[in-house]
Order: C-alpha cells, then structure tokens, then sequence
C-alpha cells in the first residue's frame, strides 16, 4: 500500500504533552486530593481494630441483606486475615471505595444529563462504547504521565474503566420511568427539577444501584492492572506472585480478591432494595 | 355562549416531520387518509370545535385511535396542538408560556389517568399530597387538605398504604383524590374507569356523580364506551378519525344521529335504558271529579279511548274511570266518584321505561305519568314504549308533551 501511515500515535503523544505542559498544576491539585481521600480511608479502616472492622462489616450486610450473606462475610474475611493479606485487602478496600466515590460523583450527573437530552446522549454513547472498549491498559500510560505512579494513577485507570455503567443505567433508570407518572408529573404543574427528585430519580434508584454495583464490580476488576502502576494493595501481591511464578501466593492473594468481590457484590446489590422498602 | 368554561377552537394534532404543513392540507380540504398515503403524517386531532359549559359532564367519547386521549391532552397541553385554541375562562392555554401554562396546571386543571398513574414509591396520602407539594403549600395545610380529599373518595383509613397493596377501583379513587385536592375548577379524566372491572366500574361512575352533584366541576370525560358516555354525560361529543362528528345531549345522539356512523354505533344501545317516561308519554285526556258520567262518555267517544284519568282543579290525579263502569254508571245514575278507581299504575317523569315493563305489561289502563305533587303529566300506552324502542323518533317527538 503506497497511502502513508497516519501518525495518529504521534499526535496522541502530542496532545498529551500538551496537556502534560499546560494543565500539570490541575493534575498537581488532582493527584493531591484523591491520595489524600485514599489515605483517609486507609487510615480510617486500618485504625480500626481487623476483629472490630469484620464484626462492622458483617453487621452492616446483615442490615441490608440476608443472614447467610453476613454469615460469608465474615468468615470470609476472617479467612483474608488468616492468610496474612488483611492490609493488601484495606489498600485495595479503598481504591475500590476511591473509584466508586468519584464514578457516581461524576457518572450519576453525567447519567441525569444525557437522561434528559437526547443529543447529549447521542454524543456519550460512542464516548462510553470507547471508555469500555478500550483496552484498559493504555489508560495506564497517560495516568502515569499526569498523575505519577502509585494508588492515584491507579483510581483514574478504574474511574474511567468503571464509569461507564453507572452513567448508562443511570440515564436508563430515568428514562425507563414509566410515560404516564411523567404526564402524571407535567400535569399537576411540577418543574423539571422537582419531576427529577420527586419521581424521576425515586423510581430509577433500584436502576442506578444496580450501575453502581457494576462499577464497583469493574474497579475490582482494575486492581491488579493498577498493581503495575504501583498501586498497593492485592493486586500487588497477585503481580508479585506472577513476577516470581508464586502459585500458592498467587491462589491466595486472588482468593483474597474473590471473597472482597462477593462481599462488596452482595452489598451493594442489596443497599438499593433496602432504600425501595 | 357566555357560560362556556372552556372553549375549543379548531384544534388540530399532526403528528409528524412538517406539522404546519399537514395543517395546511387539511385547510385545503384534504383527508386524514390522503394526507397519510402523501406525506407519511398522521392526523391526530382535525379541527375539533366545541364548548364546555360550567359543571358540565361533558364526555368525549370514540373509538381507540379516534383521537379523544391526543384531544384531552391538548386542554392542559401534555400535548401542544399544532394549530387552533383552547380557551379556558377566555384564556388562551395554547399560548401560555411554560410559567403560565405550570401556574394553570397546578391550580385550575387536574387530570385522572386510565392506568391510575399513581406514584409507587410514595403513598396514598403522599400521592394525593403531590399537587400541592409541587405548588409549594404550606406543609400543614396539604397534609388537611389531601385527608379531606381521601375522605371524599372513601379512601379513610389508608393514607398509609402504597398503591401496590390497593385494588385497581381503590387506587383510581387515589387518583381522584390527588386530582381533587388542588381544588381545581377543571377534572380532565382520560378513559378512567376503563381499566376497572365491569361491576366496580358502575359504581365508580355513580360515586362520581354523586360527587359532581357536591362539587360541581367541570368534567371532561373520555371513554370508549358509550353505555358510560351515556350513563354519566350531561353532553357527548363523539370522535371518528380525530373529527368531532356530533355534539348533543345523550338523547339527541341516539334520537337524532347525525350521521351513518353515529347511527350504527349507537343501534346497538339499549335504549329502554336511556329514554324516560317524559319521552314516550302522551297528552293524557282527564276529566274534573265533579263533572257528569255523560261527559265523560262523551269525551272517551270522541277521543276514541275506553278510559279516562280523573283530576281535581290542581290537575292532581284522584283516580281513573273506564267506559264499560261510565255507561253502567249512566244507567243506574251514578256518580263519577261512585264508580272511580283508586289503584293507578303511577311513575315520574324520570323513570327509565327499563323499570316501567312490568308496569307497562299488567296494567289494564295506560300509566299515569305524575311529578312530585301527584299532578297528572301525561299517559304511557304500551303502543308508545314498542314504539320508542323500535327508535321511532317521528312517533316520540310527535307525542311529547312540554
């Protein structure tokens, strides 16, 4: 073929200097306030004694959910501080808590707003297809870029990767409120603010928990990629093992993963339907 | 007409990609069915014209897809009409800006869906709070006024209930509630007993009118049904294909159809449900209680009848006398009181002649039409019943009596 190679890797390289060059105090700002929220958390969950904080976990998903998964919860994570990983687990507790936090910060707004404007969703849908799609890998090369190495460049990866879900099932919550509530609401006078908080938003809550749990679901997913951006946590003793070819350190820190996951999966599917009662 | 309340002024619905155009050709005197097959747009609502007058039932009433739900939606605009006017109280809904037309909705139109359009996640007293919370009333005072409101539906007692966990007749009562309680002048009820079963469906429509007798709004009902149309309607206007093809009191529109189609769909109404004594009764011949037999004989002779209803000077009716008793009578020279007979078939003016037929098929004279003081207003023979419901109007309007 004699048509030349469109350099659009070297203008990706481009674009990103630039914005390595113009915006570096914004990243600065960034970088600074979501390792200090990290930190936060961290320092909250390992100040609290491990025996105490299961009993806290255990309880809560009692709350929201049935017995038999409070009963796993705690065995389960009594289990992680059996095998040695407990702080790997809090790391990665709070990247979790980290990207979640700031994907329904930005994803559920985002989700309202193409609800309510089908341009805007014309314009999101391909954005999110390329958000997912995207190998997630390569948000790694840019969130070092911007934000240095360590949890942070590790969130931003998960945010990006994780978003998407919420902001899809928020917007779909939202629009899937059945047609004769909304002529229910236009006809007794509402503006467009209160249909939103007195019936849109209520009735799409079941929806937008269930986008939530995906997304929580989907930064879980990102650990151990975030491992290789020097992440701290289980996905750093998985990438370790797999470094060193440690199978039992590897089944260990990945079970460690898989109990977390079913934990946060069961509590976060659940805390919707707690609301609907 | 100055008692309108609402008035609607060629209101057209085109549904479509050039809505102003379709208007155009409709203009130009094309049919909703040419202006599908050339344009592709569908006409929902062609020029509907009519009034509502104050307190009024005024039922809209036509098939599915003849337009009476995009019409009704265009009185408080969850439709915006394409073209014409919709009045109410003299002003124009159809220009209001958004501010406006939200002030309008809040205070002067509610609305009844026909699937309740309840809110699930709120409750009853919640759901019926809602006008007035959008309104922004004083907490207290919607928490009164939404009691008050459930009370007059008969919904006491479950203010703390969901929708979910009432039946389908108790949850329309809700909806009722909501839209009562912001007090409106104007009840737009789209189809809402349609979903309800037959039996509950009856008594919503006499617990409505029961209401509107209290209250006094002006109702915009819309059905499909015409027993309903014609059960709860003070007027109907019937749709076909998003036309108004007749306006008129309910007897009006089974008497007088003004067309083919109002006629076949209203052959199949019982009409003996419909129609009164006051319009199958005749001119009833009397005769004074202290007048002559020979009188009497002379009266039955001429007007070709063999019995004649007895009256004092306030035309109350004291009794009947035959002609076979009036020429005995003359024989052996008694008195019209001597030979009258007191047990007479009565009913009022507004008995349906469904409840007149075993009267109607014992009796052996005609039955006396009476009102409230027992003054004779007319007789019902058999001849007239048959007659009426064959739907013999020429018969019917040639024998009524003011």
């Amino acid at each position: 073929m004699s048509i030349p190679k469109i350099p659009l890797g070297d203008w990706v390289d481009t674009f990103v200097d630039l914005l390595q060059d113009k915006l570096e105090p914004f990243f600065d700002l960034i970088t600074d306030g979501i390792g200090g929220f990290v930190e936060f958390i961290v320092w909250i969950l390992s100040s609290i004694p491990p025996a105490l904080l299961i009993i806290i976990f255990a309880a809560i998903t009692l709350w929201v959910s049935k017995w038999t998964n409070a009963l796993f919860t705690a065995i389960g994570l009594l289990l992680i501080y059996n095998l040695g990983y407990w702080d790997g687990t809090i790391d990665t507790l709070a990247l979790v808590l980290t990207s979640v936090v700031i994907s329904i910060i930005i994803g559920v707004p985002i989700g309202i707003w193409i609800s309510q404007n089908d341009t805007a969703k014309n314009i999101m849908t391909p954005i999110l297809d390329f958000m997912q799609t995207m190998p997630a890998f390569v948000y790694l090369i840019p969130a070092i870029l911007f934000f240095g190495i360590g949890m942070v460049p590790g969130i931003i990866a998960s945010v990006i990767f994780a978003m998407p879900p919420t902001i899809r099932l928020t917007n779909l919550g939202i629009r899937q409120v059945p047609e004769d509530l909304i002529e229910a609401a236009n006809a007794f006078g509402s503006t467009t603010n209160q249909k939103l908080l007195k019936v849109q938003l209520p009735l799409a809550t079941p929806t937008i928990m269930a986008g939530v749990n995906q997304s929580v679901m989907l930064s879980l997913s990102m650990v151990v990629m975030a491992a290789l951006v020097g992440a701290p946590g289980l996905g750093a003793d998985v990438y370790r093992a797999v470094t060193q070819i440690k199978v039992g350190v590897g089944f260990e820190a990945g079970l460690a993963i898989v109990i977390l996951a079913i934990v946060l999966d069961r509590f976060s599917q659940n805390i919707g339907m707690k609301k609907r009662k | 007409m100055s008692d309108a309340k609402i008035e609607v002024r060629n209101v057209t619905k085109v549904f479509g990609k050039a809505p102003q155009h379709g208007v155009k050709l409709l203009n130009e005197g094309m049919t909703k069915k040419q202006i599908l097959e050339k344009t592709g747009m569908t006409v929902g609502v062609n020029k509907a014209s009519f009034e509502v007058k104050a307190g009024e039932i005024f039922v809209i009433m036509g098939l599915s897809g003849s337009g009476k739900s995009t019409l009704v939606r265009m009185f408080n605009r969850l439709i915006d009409p394409t073209d014409g006017q919709v009045l109410i109280d003299g002003q124009d809904i159809v220009k209001m800006k958004p501010n406006e037309l939200r002030e309008v909705r809040r205070s002067k139109i509610s609305m009844v869906f026909q699937r309740f359009a309840l809110f699930p996640h709120r409750t009853v007293l919640s759901n019926t709070e809602y006008g007035l919370e959008v309104k922004g009333a004083d907490k207290k005072k919607q928490r009164e006024k939404a009691i008050e409101s459930l009370k007059l539906v008969g919904l006491e007692g479950y203010e703390n209930s969901y929708p979910s966990e009432l039946s389908g007749g108790m949850q329309q009562r809700v909806g009722l509630a909501r839209a009562l309680a912001n007090d409106p002048d104007v009840l737009l009820m789209d189809e809402a007993f349609s979903a309800l079963d037959p039996l509950i469906r009856k008594d919503m429509q006499n617990e409505l009118l029961e209401l509107q007798e209290k209250m006094e709004k002006t109702i915009i009902f819309i059905t499909h049904d015409l027993d309903e149309a014609l059960r709860i309607g003070d007027r109907i206007a019937l749709m076909k294909d998003g036309s108004i093809v007749q306006v008129g009191t309910p007897e009006e529109i089974l008497m007088n159809p003004a067309n083919d189609y109002v006629e076949r769909f209203v052959e199949d109404v019982d009409l003996s449900k419909v129609l009164t004594a006051a319009h199958v009764m005749k001119r009833p011949e009397v005769i004074h209680s202290d007048r002559g037999v020979r009188v009497a004989l002379q009266i039955m002779k001429d007007a070709k009848i063999s019995s004649l209803y007895v009256v004092d000077k306030k035309q109350v009716l004291v009794g009947a006398i035959t002609a076979e008793d009036a020429s005995d009578a003359l024989k052996s020279g008694k008195t019209i009181k001597d030979i009258m007979v007191h047990d007479i078939q009565t009913v009022t003016p507004d008995t349906l002649i469904a409840d007149m037929f075993e009267q109607v098929a014992t009796a052996s004279l005609p039955i006396a039409v009476v009102d409230e003081q027992n003054r004779l207003k007319g007789i019902v023979v058999r001849g007239a019943v048959l007659a009426a419901l064959a739907g013999d109007d020429i018969q019917l309007n040639g024998n009524e009596v003011k």
